[in-house]
C-alpha cells in the first residue's frame, strides 16, 4: 500500500480537491459507509450537504489500477496478468479474491478463465485435418487457436471475432468463446497474441474504462470529451439521505449518485420522478413553458428576454412578477409569497373533478417555478457571456483593473448556481408533505429566491452604472450565497436525520 | 466477404441435405445473401394452418455479425414488430449474444420455436405481451383473426 500512497500524495498534493484521508487504493473495504463517517468528523469545516470526493486523471486510474495488480500480485504471488485478469473477475474487490483464493486458489483460477498450466503462454498450433467451423476453411497447414475450452478456429476467424467485438462492440471483459454455448471469457492473453497493436490498445483502453465502471467509489465524469473520473464514498443505499454533488475539474458540476447535472437539495429518486412527471406531462407544460405571457393590466403579449422577473409593461408601464404575475410592490416587503404554493383545495375537493383540477394546478405551481429557474439560469448563462463584455468596459470606462472587475465574474456564477439551487427546490417542494419543518423550508426559499432576484436585477444596470454599484453588488453576492448554504445545510441536515415527510417513497 | 460467401454456400448444402419439416429456404440471387424462408405454423399453435413469408439478410461480415430476419407476412405475436418491417430483435439475433459458430438453421428453428411459444419477456409489441400474459384468449383470438386474414 505504500507504494499507493506515495503515488497519491505525489500526484495529488497541489490539488484543491485532494483529500488526504483514503487513498484510491484503500476503499475496497466493504464498510465504506464506516469511512464516509468517519471523514465527516475528521473535517468539521465541512458543510452537511458537501460530500468528499477526489477527481482523478485517466492516468492517474491506470496507475492505481497498476498498484492494485501489484499488490495482488506479491500477496499471492502469481504473475500480474494473472491477478489483473482475476481483480476484474471479481470486479477490483481485493479482499473478496484473496479469501477465496485462499480458500481454493485453483477453483478461482478456473472460474476466472485461467486454467492450471496457464503459466504457459497461449500460442498458435498447426492441427491436422482442421476445419474451421467459421469460415469453413480446411487448408493444410492453417495457423488454428484456441483456449482452454479447446473450442478451436482459425487465426483469421478468431483474429476477426476480437477485432469485430472490441472495435465495433466496445467489449473488453466480456468477450467471450466464440463457440455457441460457451461463456469461458477471453482473456488479455489470447488478444495480445491475436490481435494488431492498434486494436490491442483500445481493447486496454476500455479494460481501464471497466475499472472505473466496475468500483462503486468511481464514476466518469459524464460531461463531453471529459476524461477524469471522480472517486467518492457515498453508496447508492445512502441516496435518500444524502445528494452527493461533486464537482469534476474540467468545471462540470454533477450529482455522484446518478450523474445527472447537480441537482441539490432534491434526492436523486426525486430528481427521476419529477423528470419522469415534467416528460409525460409535457403537452401541459409545454404549454404553460411557453415563452411569452400577457401583462396582467392590459393583455399585450410579452416576452422575457433576462433572467430578471420584474417585469414593466412597455405599454400600460404596470409592474408585474414574471411567476405569479402579481403585483411587484410586494415583492420587496414582507407580503412576498411567490415561492408558496395556496393549499386551499380544500374545500373545493369534494368530487374527484376539483380533485384532480387541484392536483393539476398544484403540479403547475410548482412546475411553472421550476421551469422558470431553468429558463432564467439559461439566460443567466447568456449573461455571463455579456458580463465578459462588461468587465473590458467597465476596465476602460472606470479605470479599474481587471482583479477589481472579477466581482461582476463572481456574482454571475453564484446566480447562475442559486437558480439551479432554487429550480430543484421546486421539486423537493412538490413531494414534500405539509407540517411545520415544510415551513421553514419555504420561508429559507423564499429567502433566497427574493436575494437571487435583486442580485439579478442589479445585473441589468447599464455599465455605466456597474461601477457604482461594485459594493451593493458584492454585498448582495455574498448574501445570496449564504442563503443559498442556509437552504442546503437544512435541507441536507433534515435529509440526513430521515427528518422529511415526503408524498412518495424515496428509496 | 468471399470468406462469408464460402460459409453461407456450405450452410445452404448442409440445410438442402438434411430439411427441416416446415421450414423452406430459397436463396434469391446468385450472391445468397438474401434469402426468402417460409415458415408453416407448427400444428399444436395457434398459428397452425399459417404461413409465413420472411426475409433472411446476412451481413456483408457474417458469421461476425449476426443474420437480420424479418416477417413478411403480418403476424400478430410480441416478438414481431407490428409494422411493415416485421422485425425480431431477440436471443441469438442480438449481436451481444450472436456466436460466429451459431448457424442459419438455429436462427430459423428459434423463430419456428416462437411460434409455438413467444417470448412475452423480451417483447417488441409491449401491448401483445402485456395481452399474452394478462389475457391469453383474447390474445389467441386476435392471433388466430391474423392468421385467417394474412397467412393464408
Amino acid at each position: 500500500m505504500s507504494s499507493d500512497d506515495e503515488f497519491m500524495s505525489d500526484q495529488m498534493s497541489d490539488d484543491a480537491y485532494g483529500d488526504d484521508d483514503d487513498s484510491l487504493g484503500e476503499e475496497f473495504d466493504e464498510d465504506d459507509d464506516q469511512d464516509f463517517d468517519d471523514g465527516k468528523e475528521d473535517k468539521p469545516s465541512r458543510k452537511a450537504y458537501e460530500v468528499d470526493f477526489k477527481v482523478f486523471s485517466d492516468e492517474q486510474i491506470r496507475k492505481s489500477q497498476q498498484s492494485q495488480v501489484e499488490e495482488v500480485s506479491s500477496i499471492l504471488g502469481l504473475p500480474g496478468e494473472q491477478c489483473a485478469i482475476l481483480l476484474r473477475h471479481f470486479k477490483w474487490q481485493k479482499d473478496r479474491l484473496i479469501e477465496k483464493y485462499m480458500d481454493g486458489g485453483e477453483e478461482v483460477l478456473e472460474e476466472a478463465g485461467l486454467g492450471q498450466s496457464y503459466d504457459t503462454l497461449p500460442r498458435l498450433e498447426k492441427v491436422r485435418g482442421f476445419a474451421c467451423d467459421i469460415c469453413c476453411d480446411d487448408e493444410r497447414g492453417l495457423d488454428t487457436y484456441a483456449m482452454k475450452c479447446n473450442h478451436r478456429y482459425c487465426v483469421n476467424c478468431f483474429r476477426q471475432y476480437l477485432e469485430s467485438k472490441i472495435k465495433d462492440e466496445g467489449e473488453a471483459t466480456r468477450i467471450q468463446c466464440p463457440s455457441e454455448g460457451c461463456s469461458r471469457i477471453v482473456d488479455s492473453k489470447t488478444v495480445d497474441l491475436l490481435v494488431p497493436a492498434e486494436v490491442d490498445n483500445r481493447y486496454k483502453e476500455l479494460l481501464n474504462r471497466t475499472y472505473v465502471d466496475d468500483r462503486p467509489n468511481l464514476r466518469w465524469c459524464p460531461a463531453p470529451n471529459c476524461e477524469y473520473a471522480v472517486d467518492c464514498a457515498v453508496r447508492p443505499a445512502q441516496l435518500h439521505t444524502i445528494v452527493p454533488s461533486v464537482s469534476c475539474r474540467c468545471g462540470h458540476n454533477f450529482c455522484f449518485g446518478c450523474g445527472f447535472s447537480e441537482h441539490q437539495p432534491c434526492p436523486c429518486s426525486l430528481v427521476k420522478k419529477w423528470l419522469k412527471k415534467c416528460e409525460d406531462d409535457s403537452e401541459t407544460a409545454n404549454w404553460i413553458s411557453a415563452n411569452t405571457k400577457e401583462c396582467p393590466k392590459c393583455i399585450s403579449t410579452i416576452e422575457k428576454n433576462g433572467g430578471c422577473n420584474h417585469m414593466t409593461c412597455r405599454k400600460c408601464k404596470h409592474e408585474f412578477c414574471w411567476v405569479c404575475m402579481g403585483p411587484w410592490q410586494e415583492h420587496g416587503t414582507s407580503w412576498y409569497n411567490c415561492n408558496r404554493f395556496e393549499e386551499k383545495s380544500g374545500s373545493e375537493a369534494r368530487d374527484q373533478q376539483a380533485k384532480s383540477r387541484a392536483s393539476l394546478e398544484r403540479y403547475l405551481h410548482y412546475y411553472n417555478r421550476y421551469a422558470n429557474h431553468d429558463h432564467s439560469a439559461k439566460l443567466d448563462k447568456d449573461l455571463y457571456v455579456k458580463t465578459e463584455k462588461k468587465m473590458t468596459t467597465l476596465q476602460s470606462s472606470s479605470g479599474m483593473s481587471w482583479i477589481e472587475v472579477q466581482y461582476l465574474e463572481a456574482a454571475s456564477k453564484v446566480l447562475q448556481q442559486c437558480r439551479q439551487t432554487l429550480k430543484w427546490t421546486y421539486a423537493f417542494a412538490f413531494y414534500l408533505e405539509r407540517n411545520n419543518i415544510t415551513y421553514i423550508f419555504e420561508d429559507n426559499q423564499k429567502d433566497l429566491e427574493m436575494a437571487v432576484e435583486q442580485l439579478s436585477e442589479l445585473f441589468e444596470k447599464p455599465t455605466d452604472q456597474l461601477a457604482n454599484a461594485k459594493k451593493e453588488m458584492m454585498d448582495k453576492t455574498a448574501y445570496v450565497n449564504n442563503r443559498r448554504i442556509i437552504v442546503l445545510e437544512y435541507t441536507a441536515t433534515g435529509l440526513a436525520a430521515e427528518n422529511w415527510k415526503f408524498t412518495v417513497d424515496l428509496k | 466477404m468471399a470468406q462469408a460467401a464460402k460459409r453461407i454456400t456450405r450452410e445452404y448444402g448442409e440445410i438442402e441435405a438434411n430439411p427441416v419439416a416446415g421450414i423452406s429456404i430459397r436463396p434469391i440471387d446468385e450472391d445468397m445473401f438474401k434469402w426468402n424462408i417460409e415458415l408453416t405454423g407448427p400444428k399444436d399453435s395457434i398459428y397452425a394452418g399459417g404461413t409465413f413469408k420472411l426475409l433472411l439478410t446476412l451481413p456483408a461480415n457474417y458469421p461476425f455479425k449476426p443474420p437480420i430476419l424479418s416477417f413478411q407476412t403480418k403476424i400478430y405475436h410480441p416478438n414481431v414488430s407490428n409494422d411493415d418491417k416485421g422485425s425480431m430483435c431477440l436471443g441469438i439475433l442480438r449481436s451481444d449474444q450472436w456466436k460466429p459458430s451459431c448457424k442459419i438453421m438455429a436462427v430459423l428453428e428459434m423463430a419456428r420455436g416462437l411460434l409455438l411459444e413467444p417470448n412475452p419477456d423480451d417483447a417488441v409489441e409491449t401491448t401483445i405481451a402485456e395481452q399474452f400474459k394478462t389475457d391469453k384468449s383474447q390474445f389467441e383470438k386476435n392471433a388466430k383473426q391474423w392468421v385467417k386474414q394474412y397467412a393464408k
